[in-house]
């Protein structure tokens, strides 16, 4: 019941500051009208205490994440992937209500099946049998990208600590996985099952942030040496990455809006 | 008569040449980066292979045009002594920055998937960053300005999906935004970035 209020509330407050930052637009976006640009004009409203988030997981990256992604690249790469694989495949328990929910019920389809024969003939997930039967891996879903698709603005943008970059919008997504939304948090945390830890749930998103962080190593370190401003640069990167995730979109084209570019003319 | 005639051969050797000369945005991308590979590849000083691939960033990249697009809106507020320093100090930023970039990989192989035409002024190229052992497999399209088919030129780079030039745009304007609107905090913020 808790767990409800604090969704409801936080509801609330996304429209309220969404409305409020669009209250003050100079009208270039409308709400609720779905384009190209919705996020063009960024609505970073606790900037300064988002730097001071994003210096301390900077810190904290330094000190923790990026040696364990380092160490974690010495693995062998069967080790490597078949830890990325199993957990791209757990991650399909959130997928597949979100393709649900946003009607891509083809892709629910398929990524229900790769679920079912990776769990069981890729040995939980570790070997990616279904890609061998012609079912590819498709996108990663969430609750924020659902809410995005129903037309629900991003709100403010701001930094959590740890857990990094996200919006309003998206962090009310997150908030449906602690509340019945992630099987995997069902089974592991919120009821006791006498298979799974508590323990396996964290470890897990532990595992989960620190393959990130091992695939994007050289990435990070080329993005901080040449950033004049980091946090603009990963807040800008992030925003793309989620626009052009709730707009399912795979093709560049679709993605990008000409209007900027239009008035450059050095031909 | 004479002047008939040379004036016929030199329009007949135009006709000729002109096709030659139109580049297919794919077809440059393809030269890009198997010029590119090669300097990665070589055995030349890290000094040597940075010259080289800003000669190739200088003849194939619209610098100018990207500089002016990163600044947004405040490009309409410089002046013309504003417009050419920052001109200056972008092309210098952008190389140094370009080069960095490149120059830690030994050997990317990027093979051309596809082309598609958006206008007469844009194509976008689509490429493929081949995995490696550490680094997965990367999609990498590229934003060809085609206004003058004859010289095509890179204005963009899309890494799965996110646009550089976009990010760049949003750095310099939160760079400006914060210190109360002066672009000169933008220029200090190139040439310490150069001189680093």
């Amino acid at each position: 019941m808790k767990k409800i209020l604090i969704i409801f509330v936080i509801s609330i407050f996304s429209q309220v500051l969404t409305q409020n930052v669009f209250a003050g637009s100079d009208g270039t976006i409308k709400i609720g009208k779905k384009s190209k640009e919705q996020n063009s004009e960024v609505k970073d409203c606790f900037e300064t205490v988002n730097r001071g988030i994003f210096a301390f997981n900077q810190g904290l990256d330094k000190i923790f994440f990026k040696p364990v992604a380092i160490g974690y690249r010495y693995l062998p790469k069967p080790i490597r992937s078949g830890t990325s694989n199993a957990l791209s495949n757990l991650s399909n328990v959130v997928t597949i209500p979100n393709n649900i929910l946003q009607g891509q019920f083809k892709e629910a389809g398929i990524n229900t099946l790769r679920f079912s024969i990776n769990t069981t003939l890729g040995i939980a997930g570790i070997f990616d049998v279904a890609s061998y039967y012609g079912l590819n891996k498709l996108d990663k879903e969430d609750y924020g990208q659902t809410l995005g698709t129903w037309g629900v603005n991003e709100g403010c943008y701001f930094v959590l600590p740890v857990l990094g970059p996200t919006t309003v919008r998206d962090a009310v997504g997150s908030m449906v996985n602690f509340s019945g939304g992630d099987a995997w948090y069902n089974v592991t945390v919120a009821n006791n099952t006498k298979y799974f830890e508590n323990s396996d749930y964290y470890y897990s998103r532990l595992t989960t942030g620190v393959d990130f962080r091992a695939k994007n190593l050289e990435a990070f370190e080329s993005l901080e040496k040449n950033s004049l401003d980091l946090y603009a640069s990963v807040r800008s990167l992030y925003l793309q990455d989620r626009n052009r995730k709730i707009q399912n979109l795979d093709e560049t084209t679709e993605t990008m809006n000409d209007d900027d570019w239009e008035e450059i003319d050095t031909q | 008569m004479l002047k008939i005639k040379i004036f016929s051969f030199l329009f007949l050797i135009s006709l000729l040449i002109n096709p030659l000369l139109a580049k297919e945005p794919s077809v440059l991308i393809t030269e890009i980066v198997n010029e590119a590979s090669i300097i990665l590849s070589s055995s030349d000083p890290v000094e040597s292979k940075i010259i080289k691939l800003n000669n190739i960033a200088d003849t194939n990249v619209d610098i100018d045009g990207i500089g002016m697009y990163t600044l947004g809106n405040y490009r309409k507020i410089l002046n013309e002594d504003q417009k050419i320093k920052y001109k200056k100090l972008f092309k210098s930023y952008f190389l140094k920055s370009f080069s960095s970039r490149l120059v830690d990989y030994s050997n990317p192989k990027i093979s051309v998937i596809s082309e598609k035409k958006l206008n007469d002024k844009y194509t976008i190229v689509n490429t493929l960053l081949e995995a490696t052992s550490k680094n997965p497999e990367i999609e990498i399209d590229w934003r060809i300005y085609t206004k003058n088919p004859d010289r095509p030129l890179i204005r963009d780079l899309i890494v799965e999906g996110l646009s550089l030039a976009r990010t760049q745009k949003e750095e310099f304007k939160s760079i400006i935004q914060n210190n109360d609107g002066d672009i000169n905090y933008l220029f200090k913020s190139l040439e310490e970035f150069i001189i680093k």
